[in-house]
């Protein structure tokens, strides 16, 4: 027990007195997951909207690949990412393995999808709801998809939010294409894993409870920000 | 500027998996007044107004407009049983058919803010549009199906929810617009409501139509047995 606290009391202690290598480690993991969060939102949200207000041939399929990629395993996204970016992969001449853009590649990979995904089921359900009207409006299929996105916006932050969480709290994808290299690619979730190892528990303790602090707060902001929960009835 | 009416059905039906829901239904739609379309529950209005509209795929028969249809489209508007809300305040809910046509924001809420004076919406610009009570929330589509002038307005059931002010509300709307020009095309399953606004009747029994004209001389002696037992408040098999 008395590990625990002083792990606990010492994580406290990091935090408080700004200890610079807690605070970079913070920022690099807030950089990398936010960068993600916003490429897979611009490709996610449109493509679940698209999904939702068209009707192809496969259609289901794809719904049914995107649903099961939702839990595509990380560490083997960061295999692939890894064979991708190294120097022999189709991707190597750009020199991105070990740095943040490679960490970024990969999040966005396991992210995109459940965004996409959750946006699908949010927006369908609105297009079911606005379909008529809309049609009867004559509105082009791009005006169609902006409305659904504009008038859905709040499922689409919850949607955002949960590939929020899923990146910030990744560690087997980044740790491969990253490295955890110190100063350059080592995140919260690397470092703690990392620090465990070495037996550091204050440190490790201290990333942790940043990690969680930080999810709760972030979360908090865009619900306040977004007037999710004050909007329900709409 | 060339107007869409006639509209001219010759033997149009729809159907749905396999299933008629209508037809084949042989009528035209001049170029002015109320037509009222009555019937029994199942009786193929609310199809018939939907394939006049476009949002009802033709599956036999032909239907013309004046013009080319994609441009008959863009001049006419429905105001739907249920009415659909938006996620938006009244305010942009109104705006949002003349910014679907590029008018710009400023002109488009102007436009919204005189239409809402003149529906009665004017104190409910911020209002959320979900949450209006259900009269208001059908004057409201009734203000943004008309926000882009259209020559021919198709109501299904506009009242069908609503209590006798609302209604009352709606039918002196109504009654306005005709007087300003628009071709009103409307169901209904409410006769006393269809005797006082009706100047051309459809009445519509097992998805086709039998009888049409002047309401007058409809309600006065309907030619078949299913019409005037209809009117009379009789049960239509």
């Amino acid at each position: 027990m008395s590990g625990y606290s002083e792990g606990f009391w010492g994580a406290w202690r990091l935090i408080f007195t700004f200890d610079p290598e807690l605070y970079e480690i913070i920022f690099l993991s807030l950089q990398v997951t936010v960068s993600a969060v916003i490429i897979a939102s611009v490709i996610g949200l449109p493509l679940g909207a698209w999904l939702a207000v068209n009707r192809f041939w496969l259609r289901r399929y794809v719904i049914a690949v995107l649903n099961a990629l939702m839990g595509l395993p990380p560490v083997v996204v960061g295999l692939f990412v890894y064979m991708a970016l190294s120097r022999a992969g189709p991707l190597g001449g750009f020199g991105l393995l070990f740095s943040p853009a490679a960490m970024i590649i990969a999040q966005v990979i396991i992210i995109t999808p459940l965004i996409a995904s959750l946006s699908h089921q949010s927006i369908r359900d609105l297009w079911a709801e606005y379909h008529d009207l809309l049609i009867s409006m004559n509105a082009t299929r791009a005006q169609r998809i902006r409305a659904l996105l504009w008038d859905g916006r709040r499922a689409l932050l919850t949607a955002t939010l949960a590939g929020f969480g899923r990146a910030i709290g990744e560690v087997g994808a980044i740790m491969i294409v990253g490295g955890n290299i110190e100063h350059v690619t080592r995140a919260l979730t690397t470092a703690i894993a990392l620090e465990t190892g070495r037996g550091n528990f204050a440190f490790a303790m201290g990333l942790g409870l940043v990690l969680i602090v930080l999810a709760i707060i972030i979360n908090l902001a865009i619900h306040i920000i977004g007037k999710t929960e004050r909007a329900s009835t709409w | 500027m060339v107007s869409i009416l006639p509209l001219k059905l010759s033997a149009a039906s729809a159907h749905m998996h396999g299933k008629r829901l209508l037809g084949p239904v042989s009528l035209t739609l001049g170029q002015n007044g109320l037509t009222v379309v009555i019937g029994p529950n199942g009786a193929g209005k609310t199809t018939l107004l939907r394939l006049m509209h476009g949002l009802q795929r033709c599956s036999g028969g032909a239907l013309s407009w004046a013009v080319p249809a994609a441009e008959a489209r863009q001049r006419q508007a429905f105001v739907f049983q249920a009415p659909i809300m938006m996620r938006r305040r009244v305010i942009d809910s109104l705006a949002y058919p003349l910014r679907l046509r590029g008018i710009g924001k400023g002109e488009a809420r102007a436009m919204a803010r005189a239409s809402a004076a003149r529906f009665g919406l004017a104190d409910l610009l911020e209002s959320r549009a979900p949450l209006l009570s259900g009269g208001e929330k059908q004057k409201l589509s009734l203000a943004r199906a008309l926000i882009i002038a259209p020559e021919v307005l198709f109501l299904d059931e506009p009242c069908a929810n609503l209590d006798g002010r609302a209604t009352r509300e709606i039918e002196t709307l109504l009654l306005c617009e005709r007087a300003r020009g628009t071709r009103i095309v409307m169901s209904t399953h409410d006769m006393g409501q269809a005797r006082r606004l009706a100047q051309e009747v459809i009445f519509m029994h097992k998805g086709v139509v039998h009888e049409s004209g002047a309401a007058e001389p409809f309600f006065a002696a309907p030619d078949t047995p299913e019409a005037a037992a209809f009117i009379n408040g009789d049960i239509v098999e």
